[in-house]
C-alpha cells in the first residue's frame, strides 16, 4: 500500500510542477455545499429506485444511495477538479458513508433497548424476584439477578484489581528480562481468551473437585477476564508517568517501593482507577461463564459461596429463551438495567479519570 | 507481614546491620518486588493450567468418543456408542468471524479516521466517546437485539441477495426459513465488533506525530493523501492488534450467536440458510442437558476454541511486533 501511495505523489509532481503557482489558486473547484447537493440526489435516486422496484427493506434503499452517492461525488469532481480532489473528496465521502452506516444499528440498539425497557422497568421490577412466577405473567422482576452481579463482580474485582495492579508495577518497574516477556504475551494472549473458555476452565476444575456451582465459581472466570484488562490499562497509565518524577524520588534516597507507591502510583491513580472501572463494566456483562458455573436461580440467594445465584446478563438470556411477550418485555428492562449500570460506570470512570488527571 | 515478625523470630537480626549496607536490596523493597513478581507468575500459572485442565479433561473425552473427533458431523456424547466431532462447529465458527470481519474492519477504519481527522471538530469528542461506550455494550444486549430486531429486518436483504447474488452459490438460498443464519450471525458478529476495533485504531490514529501529518500537508497533500502517507502507515499495526482484538471477540462470542442461530449440525457453504453452528454456541445450548461425559466432550471443543484464538492472538503479536519499529511506536 505504501508503495502505491508514493507512486501516487511521484505521479503527482512532474504534472503540477511546471505551473506551480498558477494550478492552486485559479483551478476550478466545487461549491462548500456540493457534498450535501450530491447527498440529496443521491437519496433521491435511491428513493426513486427502491419505490420503483417495490423493494420493501429500507437497508437497501439506504445502500444504493450511499453507493450513488460515492460514484456521482466521484465523477463530478474529477469533471470539474482533478483526479487528487476527486480521491480526496472519494475517500471523505466513504468515511462518511462508513459512519453512518454504522451509527444506524447502534442506534437501533439503544432505541430498541431504551423504549421496550422502559415498559417494564419501575420500582416493583428492581425490588422483586422471579419466585413463583410464570413465563407468561407480566410480574416479577430482577432483584435476584441485582444481587447475583453486584456480589459476583465484586468479588471478581477484589481478587483482580490488586493481582492486575501488581502485574502492571512488575512489567513497568521491575520487568526485565524473559519472565516480563513472558508475563507480557501471555496478559496479551489471555485478553483474547473466550469468555466461555475461562468458563470452561472453571468448570474443569468443578468436575474434578465436586464442587457445586456457585456465585464464587462464577466470580473466578470472570476474575480471568478481568485480570488482562486491568493488566493492560495499568501498564499504559504508568508508562505515562514521566521518568523524572521517578529519578526526582530515587534521587532523594527514596527507596523503590515508596517511590512507585508514594510516587507513581498517585499520579496515574485517575487512569488505573478508569481502567479498573472499564474492566467491571465488561465483565458485569458476561453472560456465558455463569450459565455454566452459577447455573441461575429464580430465588434470592444473598450467599454468593453457596447454591445457585442468577446475575442480570443470565436472566436476560433466560427471559428471552422462555419466548413470551411478557418475558421478552422482562428481557428488555433487564437490559436496560443492564445497560445503566454499564453506562453509569464508565461515566464515572471518565470522571474520575478527568477529575485526577494530572494538571500541568 | 515479613517485617513485623522478622524481630520476633530471628535472633541473628541484631548483628545484621554491619551486613546491611552491603545488600541493596531493602526489606520492603524485596516484598514488593516479590509481591509484584508473585503475580506476574501467577497470571502465567492460570495460563498454563488452563491449558492443562482443558486438554486433560479433554483427553478424557476424545479416548471415548466413537466417532472421529475432527471430522464427524454429530454432536451426541450421550449416546450409545458416544459420537461427536468439531467438524461443524469449526467450520461455523470461522465462517461468521469471517464474514464479521470483512465487513467490521473496513468500517470500523473508516469510523476511527472519521473520528480522529474528518469528524467536525465539536463533535469528534463526543462521538469518541459514544463509541467507547457501545464498547461496554454487553453482548446479551446485542443478542436479543440481533434476535428480536435484526434477524426480521434482514428478511429483506436476505432475498435480495439471493436474487441478485445467488449466482455466487454462497448467496444462494436454498432453505425457506427465517433469516436465523450464519451470514446474519456474521452481521451481528460485524456490529458488535465495529466498537472495539474502532476505539483502538482511534486511539492509535491520534498519536500519529502531528509533525508527520504536517509534513506531507506542506508537500500540498489533499486531507486523504495526508491521511494515506502519514497516519495508516504509522496505525498499521494499531490497525491489526485491533482487527485481532475484535477477531478474538468474534470467534468467541457465545451469547449473539446462541440467540440468533438456529443450530443444526450441517455444513453448508449458503451462508443465508438457517443452521450450522459455533465452537461457543454449541456449549451454551447443549450444556444444559449434558451429563458429567457430555461435558467434557464441549470442554475438549473449548479446547480447540482456546487453542484457536491463542494461534489468533499470537500470530497479531508477532505482526505488530516486526511492524513496531517500522510505525515508531516504540519511539
Amino acid at each position: 500500500m505504501s508503495n502505491a501511495t508514493t507512486t501516487d505523489v511521484q505521479d503527482d509532481r512532474p504534472r503540477t510542477a511546471p505551473k506551480p503557482p498558477g494550478t492552486g489558486l485559479s483551478s476550478r473547484s466545487l461549491p462548500r455545499w456540493a457534498p450535501l447537493g450530491f447527498a440529496a440526489v443521491a437519496l433521491a435516486l435511491g428513493v426513486g429506485t427502491g419505490l420503483a422496484a417495490g423493494w420493501h427493506s429500507r437497508t437497501q434503499w439506504g445502500l444504493i444511495a450511499a453507493l450513488l452517492f460515492l460514484v456521482i461525488s466521484y465523477v463530478v469532481t474529477t469533471a470539474v477538479e482533478n483526479r487528487r480532489q476527486a480521491k480526496d473528496r472519494l475517500a471523505t465521502s466513504v468515511v462518511w458513508v462508513c459512519f453512518l452506516v454504522a451509527v444506524v444499528p447502534l442506534a437501533s440498539l439503544l432505541w430498541t433497548t431504551v423504549s421496550r425497557g422502559a415498559a417494564r422497568l419501575d420500582g416493583y421490577f428492581l425490588t422483586h424476584s422471579m419466585a413463583g412466577v410464570l413465563g407468561s405473567e407480566d410480574t416479577g422482576g430482577v432483584y435476584h439477578a441485582l444481587i447475583g452481579t453486584l456480589e459476583q463482580v465484586g468479588i471478581a474485582t477484589v481478587i483482580s484489581a490488586p493481582l492486575g495492579l501488581l502485574t502492571a508495577v512488575y512489567l513497568v518497574e521491575y520487568g526485565k528480562g524473559a519472565l516480563a516477556k513472558a508475563v507480557t504475551f501471555f496478559v496479551d494472549v489471555m485478553t483474547g481468551i473466550p469468555s466461555i473458555v475461562a468458563g470452561l476452565f472453571i468448570l474443569s476444575i468443578m468436575l474434578m473437585a465436586k464442587i457445586e456451582p456457585s456465585g464464587l465459581m462464577g466470580a473466578l472466570a470472570l476474575t480471568i477476564l478481568m485480570v488482562p484488562v486491568v493488566v493492560r490499562s495499568t501498564e499504559e497509565m504508568l508508562k505515562l508517568v514521566p521518568n523524572e518524577l521517578r529519578e526526582a524520588s530515587l534521587a532523594l534516597g527514596i527507596p523503590k517501593w515508596r517511590t512507585i507507591l508514594k510516587v507513581v502510583l498517585p499520579t496515574a491513580i485517575g487512569g488505573i482507577t478508569t481502567g479498573v472501572m472499564l474492566a467491571i463494566a465488561r465483565i458485569a456483562g458476561e453472560t456465558a461463564p455463569i450459565i455454566l458455573l452459577v447455573f441461575g436461580s429464580q430465588l434470592i440467594n444473598t450467599n454468593p459461596f453457596e447454591g445457585a445465584q442468577s446475575s442480570l446478563p443470565f436472566y436476560i438470556y433466560e427471559q428471552y429463551k422462555v419466548g413470551e411477550a411478557a418475558s421478552y418485555d422482562r428481557a428488555w428492562a433487564a437490559a436496560l438495567v443492564l445497560i445503566a449500570f454499564v453506562m453509569i460506570l464508565n461515566l464515572a470512570a471518565r470522571g474520575i479519570a478527568r477529575w485526577k488527571a494530572p494538571r500541568r | 507481614m515479613a517485617s513485623t515478625t522478622s524481630p520476633l523470630d530471628s535472633p541473628p537480626a541484631p548483628p545484621a546491620p554491619p551486613g546491611r549496607p552491603r545488600s541493596t536490596g531493602r526489606v520492603g523493597d524485596k516484598i514488593f518486588i516479590g509481591l509484584s513478581r508473585g503475580s506476574g507468575i501467577l497470571l502465567l500459572v492460570i495460563m498454563a493450567s488452563i491449558a492443562v485442565f482443558l486438554s486433560y479433561r479433554a483427553v478424557l473425552a476424545i479416548s471415548k468418543d466413537e466417532g472421529n473427533f475432527l471430522t464427524t458431523l454429530d454432536w451426541n456424547p450421550a449416546g450409545d456408542p458416544p459420537v461427536f466431532g468439531i467438524a461443524v462447529l469449526l467450520f461455523g465458527t470461522v465462517v461468521s468471524s469471517v464474514i464479521a470481519m470483512v465487513i467490521a474492519v473496513p468500517v470500523a477504519v473508516g469510523i476511527a479516521l472519521f473520528i480522529s481527522h474528518y469528524a467536525p471538530r465539536k463533535l469528534a469528542a463526543p462521538l469518541g466517546y459514544v463509541i467507547d461506550l457501545l464498547a461496554a455494550v454487553p453482548s446479551i444486549v446485542y443478542g436479543i437485539w440481533g434476535a428480536l430486531v435484526l434477524v426480521p429486518y434482514l428478511e429483506g436483504l436476505n432475498l435480495w441477495l439471493d436474487q441478485f447474488f445467488g449466482w455466487t452459490y454462497v448467496f444462494e438460498k436454498t432453505e425457506v426459513g427465517i433469516a436465523r443464519s450464519l451470514f446474519t450471525v456474521g452481521i451481528l458478529l460485524a456490529i458488535m465488533i465495529l466498537p472495539i476495533v474502532t476505539s483502538v485504531s482511534r486511539e492509535v490514529f491520534l498519536q500519529v506525530p502531528k509533525t508527520n501529518e504536517e509534513a506531507a500537508l506542506a508537500l500540498g497533500a489533499t486531507r486523504w493523501e495526508v491521511v494515506r502517507l502519514s497516519v495508516l502507515p504509522f496505525g498499521r499495526s494499531g490497525i491489526i492488534s485491533a482487527s485481532m482484538l475484535g477477531l478474538g471477540r468474534a470467534l468467541g462470542e457465545t451469547m449473539a450467536v446462541a440467540t440468533v442461530l438456529s443450530p443444526s449440525f450441517l455444513i453448508s457453504l449458503h451462508v443465508l440458510n438457517p443452521g450450522g453452528g459455533t465452537f461457543a454456541q454449541n456449549i451454551a445450548a447443549k450444556f444444559g442437558e449434558a451429563d458429567e461425559f457430555g461435558r467434557d466432550a464441549l470442554i475438549a471443543s473449548g479446547l480447540v476454541l482456546f487453542v484457536l484464538t491463542l494461534l489468533v492472538n499470537g500470530a497479531a503479536r508477532l505482526i505488530i511486533a516486526r511492524r513496531k519499529e517500522y510505525s515508531g511506536a516504540t519511539a
